[in-house]
């Protein structure tokens, strides 16, 4: 066996090794740039009461929880069940933003599915989404005292990520 | 019923695949008569049972079968028929079925047009294609059953994604598989005579057609995907580096490295080392696009439903399949003889120099499309490669391929003199540098890169027009050589297509209400009105353009914006007025305050030449694979 007609097959067990670590990835996993930035700012009518706004600054000293959906999401159905647990186990307060949705079928959905928001913010136009990097709903920050994010989570919040991610985390974080 | 009566027919050809598979590989090498004559009737009997099962497939989809998962998920009772045959292979399962049922396909292709063929090969060759279907049968029935069950079944289906309800689309998938899968026929060759030891110029002469067949068929579906993102998608765009394009067009360009490779073997007896490696290498890729499709280990807008299990099975068949062939290839290669000398400058020469610029081209899209992978996988972040590295990168290297190949025709087998060469192509260099000067300065604009690409363009064109005469006075030119000019002019005409719609297209981003009127390239295209308009499963809305020119009405066109009834998400249909000059692309945004609408307007120079130059190629092909001298072997 000649050394050089080996060549193609150690390049290619090479590139077998990377698919194989490759396929434990999640491309579509993307760090977000705004995790240990500030939350963006915004003022929005909130979604109960247009007459009334909502403000990030308004929970400023308290550990709190943003969750992007729309009614015309579907995943957002699946995730659900999961924020009635959030919700009730009343660790911190969770938001709501409503983004690129209908007033009166988001107030539908939350009247047929039940309400696990403390409240809901209102993103009529998509802008507060564009802030925060929204590129697919559902998604769920959670932000700390100071007001900084500290974690996201792109799609449907599991189980899993609720005991062994965002329990933890506020549980750290309220105490700090 | 029915349903099942498919997935017994997929168990039993696993069954007759392994016997396909193994007992005429092991007879071949030990001479046992018996053992390798049951090739053939395998491989039939496996076609029938895939035929079965895929037609079993096909009718559950016809009658509205909801019982059935996967027709459940990929189909709709308000999906018109035809819309249904194309959602066989509309999603993950069913486009596993049509492989495997592609592939038992050319294996039964091979074994009816191989009767003059040595028995010893053809059971090889068609036991590798049998372990090949094995591997893909175990993957569709461990993880990919189409058949199973929805129990209740659904009162309707979740229906065909609306982007794929295009008749583009039904066409797509197949013509891209058979092109795919039929380099399998190549590789399963190249494996025979590794086994064999038997690298020999019959070898190449029996692959030839099989793999010019398959390249074909790969030219038509990448053609046939680009054009139905052009006019589909809405974006204007013919071609993105997408992770899945480029799975397709990596084994397109080993494909074409190999065909080219194939005639020094066959004529020549050289290269015979690189010719088995570019076959392994060609099906290789095949193999690695379908996992990079099928395991979701890369972003793209081809987003398939991903299944970790599967992309570890798909890994394993490909490190076993391919794994095999290069150790194969390791043990084996170092025993074969070299061809027939040759000198620097030859035919032989000219041939090897654009093989090698074809693998370095396939290599560096290789590199852009895992390097996302590949950083990830080392820790250093997430990135993603797009279109600038692709143009950067692949352009400079099809440069001297172009210039190549208006060279290696002319150039003599063995040895050519340098002299000769010049005599007979500095007409052709003197026209391609005419014609590249005064292309872009009628136009009106003139940048070194356009007038390199219509230099290229034209030095293809006048060399292979020049060819053609000089065959012509000689006599009658064989159907291969009218094959290879029409490639090499398909190959110019791209081009054209190419260097045109780069550097003359216009763009515009509007705004209009009707009544309003906006201009590209020369015309005039005006907004008559925006009004609903009702299709077989969508609602849309119609705008009416009239496109003018010299104050007269040449067109009326009408883009819509649907919204099908089983998808939230609009789709955009585009409307075009193709022509062999121009196309005007028109197609409608998000409807704005008032009456208004954004629209984007095109004005796409010689787009068409794009495809144009991509149908040549194919038929090229077809004259070569035509040729007489495979004829007469397969009428015998």
């Amino acid at each position: 066996m000649k050394a050089k007609f080996i060549i193609p097959l150690l390049l290619f067990v090479v590139l077998v090794g990377f698919l194989a670590v490759g396929l434990n990835r999640d491309p579509r996993e993307v760090p977000s740039p705004l995790i240990n930035k500030p939350a963006p700012a915004f003022k929005v009518p909130q979604l109960a009461d247009p007459n009334k706004s909502f403000s990030p600054e308004d929970l400023k000293g308290q550990v709190w929880i943003l969750n992007v959906w729309a009614s015309w999401c579907v995943a957002c159905r699946e995730e659900h069940p999961m924020l009635v647990e959030l919700g009730k186990s009343q660790v911190a307060p969770l938001i709501g933003l409503d983004y690129k949705d209908k007033r009166a079928d988001a107030m539908e959905m939350l009247a047929r599915q039940g309400n696990p928001y403390n409240l809901s913010a209102m993103d009529n136009d998509g802008r507060v989404g564009i802030n925060y990097g929204v590129y697919g709903v559902p998604e769920t920050y959670v932000i700390d005292k100071a007001g900084i994010i500290r974690f996201k989570q792109i799609g449907p919040i599991t189980k899993d990520v609720l005991d062994k991610s965002i329990y933890p985390l506020i549980t750290q974080l309220n105490k700090a | 019923m029915i349903p099942e009566i498919g997935h017994f027919a997929l168990i039993l050809a696993l069954c007759v695949s392994i016997i396909q598979g193994v007992l005429p590989l092991i007879g071949a090498q030990q001479g046992r008569r018996e053992w390798l004559v049951l090739a053939r009737p395998a491989t039939q009997i496996s076609f029938l049972l895939l035929a079965i099962s895929f037609g079993v497939l096909a009718w559950c989809f016809y009658v509205n079968d909801f019982s059935v998962l996967y027709v459940a998920e990929h189909s709709n009772s308000q999906l018109p028929t035809v819309y249904r045959l194309g959602a066989v292979w509309g999603g993950h399962e069913g486009s596993l079925l049509l492989w495997i049922f592609l592939l038992t396909g050319w294996a039964f292709a091979v074994a009816q047009l191989s009767k003059t063929l040595d028995e010893f090969m053809v059971a090889r060759v068609l036991g590798v294609l049998g372990l090949v279907a094995t591997g893909l049968l175990l993957f569709v029935l461990g993880t990919s059953n189409p058949f199973e069950r929805l129990l209740p079944a659904a009162q309707d289906g979740r229906s065909l994604n609306p982007l794929l309800q295009d008749p583009g689309l039904v066409f797509h998938p197949p013509m891209l598989y058979m092109g795919y899968v039929g380099f399998s026929v190549a590789f399963a060759f190249a494996i025979a005579s590794l086994l064999s030891g038997r690298l020999d110029a019959a070898w190449a002469r029996w692959s030839r057609p099989w793999t010019t067949t398959a390249w074909i068929f790969l030219t038509l579906g990448i053609a046939l995907g680009s054009w139905w993102a052009y006019y589909e998608l809405g974006w204007g765009g013919w071609w993105f580096w997408d992770p899945v394009e480029n799975a397709s067009f990596m084994p397109w360009l080993i494909g074409t490295a190999l065909i080219h490779s194939l005639v020094v073997t066959e004529k020549r007896g050289g290269f015979k080392n690189w010719t088995v490696l570019l076959a392994i290498m060609a099906f290789s890729m095949s193999l690695l696009g379908t996992f990079l499709v099928r395991s979701g280990v890369l972003t793209s807008v081809h987003a398939f439903a991903t299944d970790p299990r599967r992309g570890i099975f798909i890994l394993l068949l490909l490190s076993l399949v391919v794994g095999s062939s290069l150790f194969l290839y390791a043990l084996k290669a170092p025993k074969s003889t070299l061809g027939g000398k040759f000198s620097l400058l030859s035919r032989e020469t000219l041939i090897l120099m654009g093989n090698v610029f074809f693998v370095v081209a396939a290599g560096s899209v290789l590199l852009g499309t895992l390097y996302p992978l590949l950083i990830d996988a080392l820790n250093l972040g997430k990135i993603s490669v797009g279109p600038p590295y692709f143009n950067a990168v692949f352009v400079p290297i099809m440069v001297p391929v172009l210039f190549l190949m208006a060279v290696g025709p002319w150039a003599n087998w063995k040895t050519t003199d340098l002299k000769t060469l010049l005599k007979r192509l500095w007409l052709a260099a003197v026209l391609a540098f005419v014609a590249a000067i005064a292309i872009p300065s009628l136009m009106g604009e003139f940048t070194i890169l356009t007038a390199l690409g219509f230099l290229l363009a034209f030095w293809v064109i006048a060399s292979g027009v020049l060819q053609i005469i000089r065959q012509c006075k000689v006599g009658m030119p064989t159907r291969s050589f009218i094959g290879m000019q029409l490639g090499h002019m398909g190959i110019a005409v791209f081009v054209i297509g190419v260097t045109m719609v780069g550097a003359y297209q216009e763009e515009k981003d509007v705004r209009m209400a009707p009544g309003d009127t906006v201009t590209v390239g020369g015309y005039q295209i005006r907004l008559m009105g925006v009004g609903p308009a009702q299709g077989p499963n969508y609602q849309a809305m119609r705008g009416t353009f009239e496109l003018v020119r010299n104050g007269k009405v040449q067109e009326l066109m009408y883009p819509e914006k649907r919204n099908y009834d089983s998808s939230t998400m609009p789709m955009t249909e585009a409307a075009i007025d193709a022509g062999l000059t121009r196309d005007i692309y028109v197609s409608l945004g998000e409807p704005l305050e008032g009456n208004a609408w954004a629209v984007r307007v095109y004005y796409k120079p010689f787009v068409d030449w794009i495809w144009g130059g991509c149908l040549l190629m194919a038929l090229g092909g077809l004259f070569a694979v035509m040729d007489k001298r495979y004829r007469l072997r397969v009428k015998k």
